[in-house]
């Protein structure tokens, strides 16, 4: 018997062994020859001041006349220097300066070129000049298109195919050089908006303001056409009337018309500074095919540099070894001191050396290697919602036991976005200004439960709201002056929607006693058409069909490709319909304008998907715009919001809110939703990551093990078997 | 030979055509150029002129198979598909709408995808043959029975449950491999552990069975009677005569895919975060990248019709009676 149970133990300790061995011949031929086999990165780099995060989609631009989405200036952000930015720690969100010596202030001029006082009539005011001077001593970061020789001349402004031949990367360029900051650049940066080849989404929208933008863009064209192959235009050689060097840190910009939002535009990297240098380093010959372009490899003076570029794999910011270092706030809001935001005041940024950004297509891998220790964030996908929160009795969201273990903190905060169903207003039965169809819209607002809707698809994470603007936006109103009365009732300090026999009342005063048209009879049938596709959107569909129902219409439900959806809309072919808005800036005018009249998708191919036009509405909006924010401003924004709410031209649905998760060596977090620069504040605790990613990933063996005896136990007959079988004789 | 393989290399060009017109068509008919257009460029404030800059630039603001505007020949010259389409035939895959060299960027994403079917393939025919020769050696015994009813049961669940399952238990709770990633050079080995791993234990199921049968097949046969009734023992039979003969209908299996091996594993790749030509497609087709797309198709109809010439080469090489003539 002990013999057996030697042997057994041998066995073990043998499959064990050579299970453990070859696993280890793996790793190390890897160079991963500590215990932490799970580890995705090098283990030299463990204690390491990096920071490891994940991005889901590659970045389609990174060229910052061209790049307008969020997943992009996650690295942009860090590597460009718009004039100006957000600050950091306060709220409401509040413009300071980046490269800016001092916050711009606009200058009002009539056409006689005369100064005009501040709150002169918008009538007089014929150009707004924005005067701008730039911090001295601001340097690039390191870059071949900045190399020069001793004798001055720069070593590859002269590069063709053939020269070439060897370089496969940015990075192959043997040598690098830097210059300082002009004012020029900028002015580079915005003629750039106007050149035909980078497409830049808001020349559009900027062409309206600077003057003589649109000439400008039209002259560029006119000299491409003209010049086909034509691979460079100095743009330092052309002149835009809207755009002034005044000295090497010293530019202005010249509007047609007063437009308080352009500072937001400041803080944005469609107005960071360009070299030309580096804009004709990449347009030589044989640069394109090597795909070495602007549109991947940024050249900025922020506090990082894009040192590797593989959005297939992995995106990689280094500290920008020029970087003249800037201090962190030393202000915040209530609360921040207390909560340690404030410890770093004053001290120099950035923090970290190096942020390593991996691929992650898919949420779940992300998550476990969250969990692991491999991410010092993450957000909370549907998915893990339930492994990382609960609500307590208060309908207030915490983490769970396990994650508060780990010592994992939980951010919200209601973002700056507003998810909304439209109705169209060019629609016979559902749009217009009648009272009938004024009633039904109503109806239906209050008969679709958003706070159903956010508790089932959302796990909780939305606000419901009250009007266009979303929290934290000057204009927005809190408690019983915020709420919209048409939908909801205020009853024991909280907003309460009206009952579905209210809204049943309404339908039959709009001529739909019980869902049915009082003239002939029949059932009212609405269409709504939606982008969200699939089987995943099935059951907020039904939601939805079940949320008319109750008012006895007939949902028809058109769910369609994205493609199809933003057709329907620019025709105006649908009836009703789902959609969204992102705030580019803190300010009332960049959600009010999505239901401006000369906005109208089907008229003016504008952001008002719902066609709505008031001329009422249309007038305060034009007031509204161009006004500071004061009690005056808040007048006007009131009454524009009634306004908005008596028609009901969409069902104003709600605000999400953002959930995200940090590790407790991840300091300096606060949800900042308008900052895309925020990797300097960060600052990481490498030694306590390293701890506990050595506690949490120890490699387990016994299930291997285990699996492997029990393969050999079962395999022992069949073994015995074939012994007995290969020494039978025939005969 | 060398006349087969040219008859059959001018019968593949009516082919290309005809996957590249059907490609053009399918594509077009769900993407106008504006909606790619608009793809690229966002879908916030942007104006129309600029969707027509974006479209002439790239050639997409002429018609997509015939010019009626245009003069003789430029009537089919003139026009997306010719002018996007002759340059694949000679592999030059031009630029994607983003403006990357396609031939560049496959040249570099081929690698991650062989890094993981290429072992997978050979792993997968040394494990998947072994258990076929176990199950069929030990035919008719509580082994073969049990072995039959697991590659039933490991084959009627999804690849996706492998992929899920296996990040769980491998990555996630015995922590022995990095759950996804990917990196270069030799550091890349450990990475592709587990989706290599994965795809084995995946194809457990369907291969062991095909391969059983086939080894089953042949022990039926009359040189195997023979064999035995010489005195060889049942593992020479096994090893020495049945496993080359079962061979044959393997091979020629196998060879057929080598060329797509290239093409990666689509699901794989975007579970495992590797940079391969698998996600390459899958990230053009959600991008609605038209120039990736193609030049992915094209190639792909490519490989399949050099692993189809292959295959018939294959038979020539393994049995002696088969002939290209």
């Amino acid at each position: 018997m002990t013999k057996y149970i030697k042997i057994i133990k041998r066995s073990i300790l043998d499959c064990r062994t050579i299970s453990q061995l070859s696993f280890c011949l793996l790793l190390l031929c890897t160079g991963c020859g500590d215990s932490l086999w799970n580890n995705p990165y090098p283990n030299q780099d463990s204690a390491k001041n990096i920071h490891y995060d994940s991005f889901s989609e590659r970045p389609k631009h990174l060229d910052p006349v061209s790049s307008y989405s969020s997943n992009e200036y996650v690295f942009l952000g860090q590597i460009y220097e718009p004039p100006l930015q957000y600050h950091f720690l306060k709220r409401p969100y509040e413009l300071i300066p980046l490269t800016a010596a001092v916050l711009p202030k606009p200058r009002f001029f009539d056409k006689d070129g005369q100064l005009l006082k501040e709150g002169s009539n918008l009538e007089d005011i014929y150009r707004v000049k924005y005067k701008i001077s730039i911090k001295p001593d601001i340097l690039y970061q390191p870059h071949p298109a900045f190399a020069k020789s001793e004798s001055g001349k720069y070593l590859y402004h002269d590069l063709n195919t053939k020269k070439l031949s060897n370089i496969n990367a940015l990075s192959d360029f043997n040598m690098v050089g830097t210059r300082k900051l002009l004012a020029k650049d900028y002015v580079y940066q915005i003629k750039r908006m106007a050149h035909p080849r980078t497409h830049s989404p808001i020349s559009g929208l900027m062409a309206k303001y600077i003057l003589g933008l649109n000439e400008f863009a039209e002259k560029l064209s006119k000299i491409e056409k003209d010049n086909p192959g034509l691979s460079f235009i100095d743009l330092n050689d052309y002149e835009l009337p809207g755009v002034r060097v005044i000295d090497d840190t010293t530019f202005e910009i010249i509007l047609s018309q007063k437009y308080p939002q352009f500072l937001y535009w400041l803080s944005m990297s469609f107005f960071a500074p360009m070299p030309w240098e580096a804009d004709y380093f990449y347009s030589q010959e044989g640069m394109t095919d090597k795909n070495i372009t602007l549109d991947w490899y940024p050249v900025g003076t922020g506090p990082f540099m894009l040192s590797e570029n593989n959005p297939n794999l992995r995106m990689v910011l280094e500290r920008n070894p020029n970087f003249r270092g800037e201090m962190f706030p030393t202000e915040g809001e209530r609360g921040d001191r207390e909560s340690g935001l404030l410890d770093d005041a004053g001290k120099k940024m950035p923090f970290i050396d190096k942020a390593i950004y991996s691929l992650e297509k898919e949420s779940i891998p992300a998550w476990n290697k969250f969990l692991q220790g491999y991410y010092d964030t993450s957000g909370i996908v549907s998915d893990s919602f339930d492994q990382a929160v609960q609500f307590d009795l208060q309908g207030d969201a915490e983490l769970t036991s396990e994650m508060q273990a780990k010592g994992i903190r939980l951010l919200t905060a209601v973002t700056t976005s507003t998810s909304y169903v439209g109705f169209n207003m060019e629609d016979e039965v559902i749009g217009g200004d009648t009272k009938r169809a004024r009633l039904l819209r109503r109806a239906i607002s209050i008969a679709v439960d958003y706070e159903e809707y956010i508790s089932i698809f959302a796990n909780g994470r939305g606000k419901p709201a009250q009007g266009p603007i979303p929290p934290g936006i000057f204009g927005n109103v809190q408690g019983i002056r915020g709420i919209n009365p048409y939908v909801y009732n205020w009853n024991k300090d909280k907003s309460v929607r009206y009952s579905i026999e209210y809204a049943r009342e309404l339908l039959a005063e709009a001529g739909y006693p019980g869902g049915r048209d009082k003239k002939n009879g029949k059932q009212l049938v609405l269409n709504l058409d939606s982008p969200a596709a699939g089987p995943g959107s099935k059951a907020s569909f039904d939601w939805m069909r079940k949320q008319f129902g109750k008012l006895g219409i007939n949902l028809i439900i058109r769910a369609t490709d994205y493609n199809r959806f933003q057709e329907k809309m620019r025709k105006g072919t649908a009836q009703i319909f789902q959609w969204g808005w992102n705030a580019d800036y803190p300010d009332p005018e960049n959600f009010f304008f999505l239901l401006y009249g000369p906005n109208a998708k089907v008229d003016h191919n504008g952001e008002n998907a719902a066609n709505y036009k008031n001329p009422e509405f249309d007038e305060l909006f034009n007031q509204m715009k161009s006004m500071s924010n004061n009690p005056e401003r808040q007048d006007v924004i009131d009454k524009m919001v009634e306004i908005v709410r008596r028609d009901a031209p969409w069902i104003w649905g709600f605000h999400p809110v953002g959930f995200s998760l940090h590790h407790q060596w991840y300091k300096n977090a606060k949800p900042n939703l308008m900052a895309n620069n925020k990797l300097k504040y960060k600052r990481i605790k490498p030694k306590i990551r390293k701890e506990k990613r050595a506690f949490w990933n120890q490699p387990i063996w016994w299930p291997i093990t285990l699996l492997v005896f029990l393969s050999i136990i079962l395999l022992l007959p069949a073994l015995f078997s074939y012994r007995r079988k290969e020494a039978e004789s025939i005969l | 030979m060398i006349s087969y393989i040219l008859r059959r290399i001018a019968y593949a060009f009516p082919i290309l055509i005809g996957v590249n017109i059907i490609t053009f068509v399918l594509f077009f008919v769900v993407n106008t150029p504006d909606d790619m257009a608009r793809m690229q460029l966002g879908v916030k404030r942007v104006s129309d002129a600029t969707i027509t800059n974006w479209k002439e630039e790239r050639g997409y603001d002429k018609p997509i198979l015939w010019n009626k505007n245009a003069e003789s020949i430029k009537k089919i010259t003139d026009t997306i598909f010719f002018q996007n389409s002759v340059k694949l035939f000679v592999f030059d895959f031009g630029r994607s709408d983003s403006g990357r060299d396609i031939g560049h960027d496959i040249s570099q994403r081929m690698w991650p995808s062989l890094a993981i079917t290429v072992p997978s393939l050979i792993l997968g025919l040394l494990s998947y043959i072994s258990f076929g020769l176990i199950l069929a050696f030990f035919r008719g015994t509580y082994v073969d029975v049990s072995g039959v009813i697991l590659c039933v049961i490991m084959m009627s669940i999804s690849g996706l449950f492998y992929i899920i399952g296996g990040q769980y238990l491998i990555g996630k709770f015995l922590h022995l491999v990095p759950i996804s990633g990917y990196d270069t050079g030799l550091h890349a080995v450990k990475f592709t552990i587990l989706p290599i791993f994965i795809g084995l234990i995946g194809g457990i199921g369907v291969s062991t069975r095909w391969y059983r049968t086939i080894f089953l097949e042949e022990m039926g046969k009359d040189y195997v009677r023979t064999a035995k009734a010489k005195g060889l023992s049942e593992t020479r039979v096994l090893y020495q005569h049945v496993l080359m003969n079962g061979l044959i209908p393997i091979l020629t299996g196998v060879v057929v895919i080598l060329p797509s091996l290239f093409m990666g594993s689509l699901i794989v790749e975007s579970f495992f975060a590797i940079p391969g030509l698998g996600s390459y497609t899958i990230d053009a087709i959600s991008r609605q990248d038209f120039a990736i797309v193609r030049s992915m198709v094209f190639l792909g109809s490519v490989l399949y019709i050099i692993g189809l010439i292959l295959t018939d080469i294959s038979y020539t090489l393994v049995d002696p009676r088969v002939g290209l003539n």
